[in-house]
């Protein structure tokens, strides 16, 4: 790894999105707050695709199914705070959990027709199961997390530092999580399974985890999503929004965490001021997707240097 | 009885659109290991393209050629440009359809507006074939047997014909293949036309039944991924019997559990991969 990089630029973001936001209109607040939530994300999934090297295409799904977890418990049933985060993390992850006893068996391009088969299944079901989930309508009337969770302070702000606190809690772990023997032997997998499996790692354990593991952080980011937007709706869990992480992953640089978090930042401020322009996002978005892999195939990161780690 | 005969037509009716557009793809991957996002896509346009010929010429017959034809040359086009630069890179390969399955989407969205809509019948093939109780349109009927068409076609030019021993030779080992003088670059070219090709045929099929609607790209993909998996990937026996289990169980299980309707599909994947990884006619 490149420490003597990122060492500064780690600096400087971490400076932009601590003194930041109390300068910035609340437009700008909302767009960092989602930036924050979605560069968890985008870091879970680098896990599985950078570190672990599986493609996976229903991780939008694991993120949605939180989210609906949520919305359920805390419209339909009024459970309490820490019962509808425990619920929303829980559910995700038993989820990737079961998952990943089926998937953790493939590589390469099957486990991303799997799991992208899967995603579409779990999307087929928020918006077909219409008792539950409310199909295409979605479920409106998510409490805000500052009054649900009992803090003395509302509004943008507040909301947007306890995402930030969550943030930084994630990435730490996910940090120590790829610097560990785990993550190691994690990239020894992505680059020669052969090799580390005649070392006698249990190679399938190793990628169960991880997958489990990234499932766990999406599921974090999926509850945090849902406190932010209020609703849930099946487009969290479709083949677009899949599309897009996967984007951020590889816009940024997958086997590094910065990357992706540079990666998450950059699609949501490229949605956001297109979007204020033209309703041709998803040209865009393809248009961006094909320019990355023509020009940047290892993503911004990476851009100028070997690939290393 | 009637019941369960007329819902095995049905299923059979769908197994025919998946197996035309499941041929395209695992015919694809058998010979270039792309996953083909853009796939679905291809299914979409075909019906688009149709849809603008039949407004204009009412002809069901050119519009099929028509479709076959444009997308196979915009699958031609984009095989040369984007893809053939990433050989032996999957996951490059893989993201570069994805790039192109978002642009066509928005772009036919563009085009000709996200408004519903299905072909006209055919004249000829109004009309229902009955047999007793069992009532069965004849354009299903059709569909059934021009896939069947296009599956005996496929098994004559991949099994019988000097093109599909080249074809065979190159899924088999692609260097080798080239060293033979076999022109790869080519046939990759050409086959990933034909399936595009394929995938359109299947949507002009099913355009006066299912039709065209924005979304109907991603509705598609997965289906033709779980036929192509539970077949096993390049293997064209594979995407027959795939079509066929996928079809009756997609139809049987709308018709009886309609809100799990995705879900019944995602079994018997889980089966056959706990019992053979590769599918059930795969080569690992």
């Amino acid at each position: 790894m490149s420490a003597r990089r990122e060492g500064p630029a780690l600096l400087i973001l971490g400076a932009i999105l601590i003194v930041g936001p109390p300068f910035l209109s609340s437009y700008w607040v909302g767009l960092l707050t989602q930036m924050v939530i979605l560069a968890i994300l985008a870091m879970s999934l680098d896990i599985l695709l950078g570190y672990t090297g599986l493609p996976s295409l229903g991780h939008a799904a694991v993120f949605g199914v939180a989210a609906y977890a949520v919305a359920v418990l805390s419209t339909r049933y009024q459970a309490g705070f820490w019962t509808t985060v425990a619920c929303g993390i829980l559910a995700g992850t038993l989820l990737s959990a079961a998952v990943g006893l089926i998937v953790s068996h493939v590589r390469d391009v099957y486990f991303l027709m799997i799991t992208l088969a899967w995603g579409m299944v779990l999307w087929g079901l928020s918006y077909r199961w219409i008792p539950v989930t409310g199909g295409d309508n979605g479920i409106s009337g998510i409490p805000r997390l500052e009054a649900h969770a009992g803090l003395p302070m509302t509004g943008p702000i507040p909301f947007y530092y306890v995402t930030l606190l969550v943030f930084a809690a994630c990435a730490i772990l996910m940090a120590l999580l790829v610097r560990s023997p785990f993550g190691l032997t994690l990239r020894g997998i992505r680059d020669n399974e052969a090799r580390m499996k005649s070392l006698g790692f249990n190679t399938w354990l190793h990628c169960y985890l991880s997958y489990v593991l990234a499932g766990a952080f999406a599921s974090v980011s999926g509850v945090v999503w849902a406190y932010y937007n209020g609703f849930v709706s099946p487009t969290y869990l479709d083949l677009t929004a899949s599309s897009e992480l996967f984007l951020m992953v590889t816009l940024g640089g997958p086997a590094t965490l910065v990357g992706p978090v540079l990666g998450a930042g950059a699609i949501v401020l490229l949605k956001n001021v297109i979007s204020a322009y033209t309703a041709r996002w998803l040209l865009i978005l393809g248009v961006v997707y094909i320019i990355t892999i023509l020009a940047a195939p290892q993503g911004l990161w990476n851009l100028g240097r070997r690939r290393s780690g | 009885m009637t019941y369960f005969i007329t819902q095995s037509l049905n299923g059979l009716f769908s197994a025919a659109l998946l197996f035309l557009i499941a041929s395209g793809l695992t015919l694809t991957f058998g010979v270039m290991r792309i996953v083909n996002i853009a796939h679905g896509s291809f299914y979409m346009l075909g019906v688009y393209v149709a849809y603008s010929v039949i407004t204009r010429t009412g002809s069901l017959l050119l519009a099929t050629a028509v479709a076959v034809v444009v997308v196979g040359a915009v699958g031609f086009v984009m095989q040369r440009l984007f893809l053939r630069r990433f050989a032996s890179q999957p996951l490059a390969q893989m993201m570069m359809t994805m790039g192109c399955a978002l642009f066509f989407r928005d772009a036919a969205l563009m085009i000709w507006g996200g408004d519903p809509f299905t072909l006209a019948y055919p004249a000829a093939l109004r009309g229902s074939l009955e047999a007793g109780e069992i009532v069965f349109p004849w354009y299903r009927l059709f569909v059934i047997a021009v896939a069947a068409l296009v599956g005996v076609g496929l098994w004559i030019l991949n099994d019988h014909t000097l093109v599909g021993a080249r074809l065979r030779a190159t899924v088999d080992d692609p260097e080798m293949a080239a060293a033979t003088g076999i022109n790869v670059a080519l046939l990759s070219g050409c086959v990933f036309a034909a399936g595009a090709g394929l995938a359109a045929l299947g949507g002009v099929m099913g355009g006066p039944i299912i039709g065209g609607y924005a979304g109907m790209d991603v509705d598609l993909l997965p289906l033709a991924f779980v036929v192509v998996i539970v077949g096993g990937m390049g293997s064209l026996k594979g995407a027959l019997v795939g079509a066929v289990a996928v079809g009756m169980i997609d139809n049987f299980g709308k018709a009886l559990v309609p809100e799990l309707s995705y879900f019944t599909l995602f079994a018997p994947m889980v089966i056959v991969l706990a019992i053979k990884p590769t599918g059930l006619y795969g080569r690992a």
